[in-house]
């Protein structure tokens, strides 16, 4: 728990402070791993944005048609979206595919002498290795999340258009006279934190390796666990401070 | 250059300990190595001599002791005032200790970007002529995983060399290389210290290739003499040695201080507690 919380104070450092003392990280690194983290992830985040957005569509209809409310089925597939499930799987998606490899990686060259030789050049690993995936990923999952919530809309008007037969300008009506911007936002502020969250746990995670491969197949298994249960406990509480206080 | 300058040691360590768990790997050893030196760290396999290193560099933290690099202490410097020591130096590592993710090129060129502050034109020449000096011209565009692990090695000491280090650490440098690339790096190393008074340390237990490089040797003891140095002196004099076990090591004999660790003919017996059952048993 020490280690992890220094190792945070330390990426603050070398992100924030020490580009003032010129001692910048790479600047190319950081759209390097923007494209390995976040890039590589849309195909997988817009499936599982759009099937989301389907089955919200299909589950809504089926309640709100006894009531005759189909009409609001777009409203509740926006403000699902943009509030819980688009923050919540697209960062279960990217810790299953992203947060993982980073753990691996890290793990593979902590154990191949990697980092012992960055450190031993006088290069320091968190400048040079961490910092990048770092804002990578701060930037990669938001980025990732609003993406993943038109494509979710997508999947939600699918369902709407061809088996509730609303037309598209009613769909796109409903949905954004129903959603304020702080929806929107609160949904951007879970997916940074979670985002802060998975990349510190992966990078924590990959530094500790110990062991050789066995070590660096535990680290990365723990790093998909501990990521998932504290993502979903910070979700919890945003959730509680942000629509039940 | 002067005599007082020749004699300020530029490593210098003085009892130092390594407690793993109550096993004491290093158990006050002191040496120092002098400008222009090549030290041989020899000993058997698993007697502590890749530990000392690391602990030299500034990769592990000792127990208790004193390591002095260029008279500075390392063992309680900030990670910072380390780095500005660090840059002194170059480490060549057992397994190269390449990073993966980056080609021959990148690698060799990696301290020459991050300390060097040159242009890309001048840092490529660098890594052309650093690779030149190893054998492996050409051999830029590769990543590591294409490359031999002999290769691999001759790249971490273009590596290792790439910022014209004062004072080089090789761990195992030949170990794995074919005995004419063996005769190259032991030039190479030689050329450095001789002609531009680079100190080197080298960690090996290949006797051919310790003996036509080394200046000054230390050996470090197993069994009852773990973590110890049981022998030191010039190549001459560690052949004239009297200690057992440095005799045994040098001369390569199975049996000696060192007692021989294959299985003997009772080994049966001593597992099963038994004779066990003779060649007779199956002739009825």
């Amino acid at each position: 728990m020490k280690d992890y919380f220094a190792l945070n104070a330390r990426i603050l450092y070398w992100t924030l402070f020490a580009p003032c003392r010129g001692q910048f990280f790479k600047v190319g690194e950081v759209f390097h791993q923007m494209v390995l983290i976040g890039v590589r992830a849309l195909p997988m985040a817009s499936l599982t944005s759009f099937s989301i957005g389907l089955t919200l569509a299909m589950q809504a209809a089926g309640q709100l048609k006894r009531m005759g409310a189909e009409a609001f089925v777009p409203d509740l597939v926006m403000l699902s979206l943009l509030r819980e499930l688009g923050p919540l799987l697209i960062a279960v998606i990217v810790i299953g595919r992203s947060g993982s490899a980073v753990t691996a990686e890290l793990g593979t060259m902590k154990v191949s002498e990697e980092i012992e030789a960055l450190q031993v050049m006088a290069i320091n690993p968190i400048r040079f290795l961490i910092v990048p995936r770092f804002l990578a990923m701060l930037v990669m999952l938001p980025a990732l999340t609003i993406f993943g919530n038109y494509v979710g809309m997508i999947g939600g008007w699918t369902i709407c258009h061809f088996v509730l037969h609303l037309n598209t300008p009613a769909y796109i009506l409903h949905s954004i006279t129903r959603a304020h911007p702080w929806d929107l936002y609160s949904g951007i502020i879970k997916s940074f934190v979670f985002a802060w969250l998975i990349i510190t746990i992966a990078c924590h995670m990959g530094l500790g390796v110990e062991g050789g491969a066995e070590g660096v197949g535990q680290a990365t298994t723990g790093s998909v666990v501990w990521s998932l249960l504290i993502m979903l406990i910070a979700n919890a509480m945003l959730t509680a401070l942000f629509f039940f206080t | 250059m002067s005599a007082a300058a020749d004699s300020t040691p530029v490593i210098e360590v003085t009892d130092l300990v390594r407690d793993f768990h109550g096993r004491k790997v290093l158990n006050g050893i002191s040496f120092k190595v002098l400008k222009g030196d090549t030290m041989i760290i020899m000993g058997g396999s698993g007697c502590g001599k890749s530990t000392l290193l690391r602990h030299v560099i500034g990769a592990m933290k000792p127990t208790s002791g004193s390591i002095k690099l260029f008279g500075e202490e390392i063992t309680t410097m900030e990670e910072e005032d380390l780095a500005r020591v660090r840059r002194r130096f170059g480490v060549l590592f057992q397994s190269g200790a390449l990073l993966q993710s980056m080609t021959v090129g990148e690698n060799v060129a990696l301290p020459i970007v991050e300390h060097g502050h040159l242009d890309a034109g001048i840092v490529d020449l660098m890594v052309k002529m650093k690779l030149e000096m190893v054998g492996l011209t050409g051999f830029e565009h590769l990543k590591p995983a294409e490359i031999s692990g002999g290769m691999k090695k001759r790249v971490g000491l273009a590596r290792a060399l790439a910022l014209d280090p004062e004072l080089l650490f090789s761990d195992e440098p030949t170990a794995g290389l074919d005995p004419i690339m063996t005769s190259v790096v032991d030039i190479l190393t030689q050329e450095m210290t001789r002609k531009l008074g680079v100190t080197a340390v080298v960690v090996t237990h290949d006797m051919t290739s310790a003996f036509r490089i080394g200046s000054k040797m230390i050996m470090l003891g197993t069994g009852p003499n773990q973590g110890k140095i049981i022998a030191t002196g010039t190549p001459a004099e560690m052949r004239a040695n009297p200690h057992g076990e440095v005799q045994q090591f040098i001369n390569g004999e199975p049996d000696g201080p060192v007692p021989l660790r294959l299985s003997k003919g009772d080994y049966v017996e001593r597992l099963l507690g038994h004779p066990g059952p003779g060649r007779q048993s199956y002739s009825a």
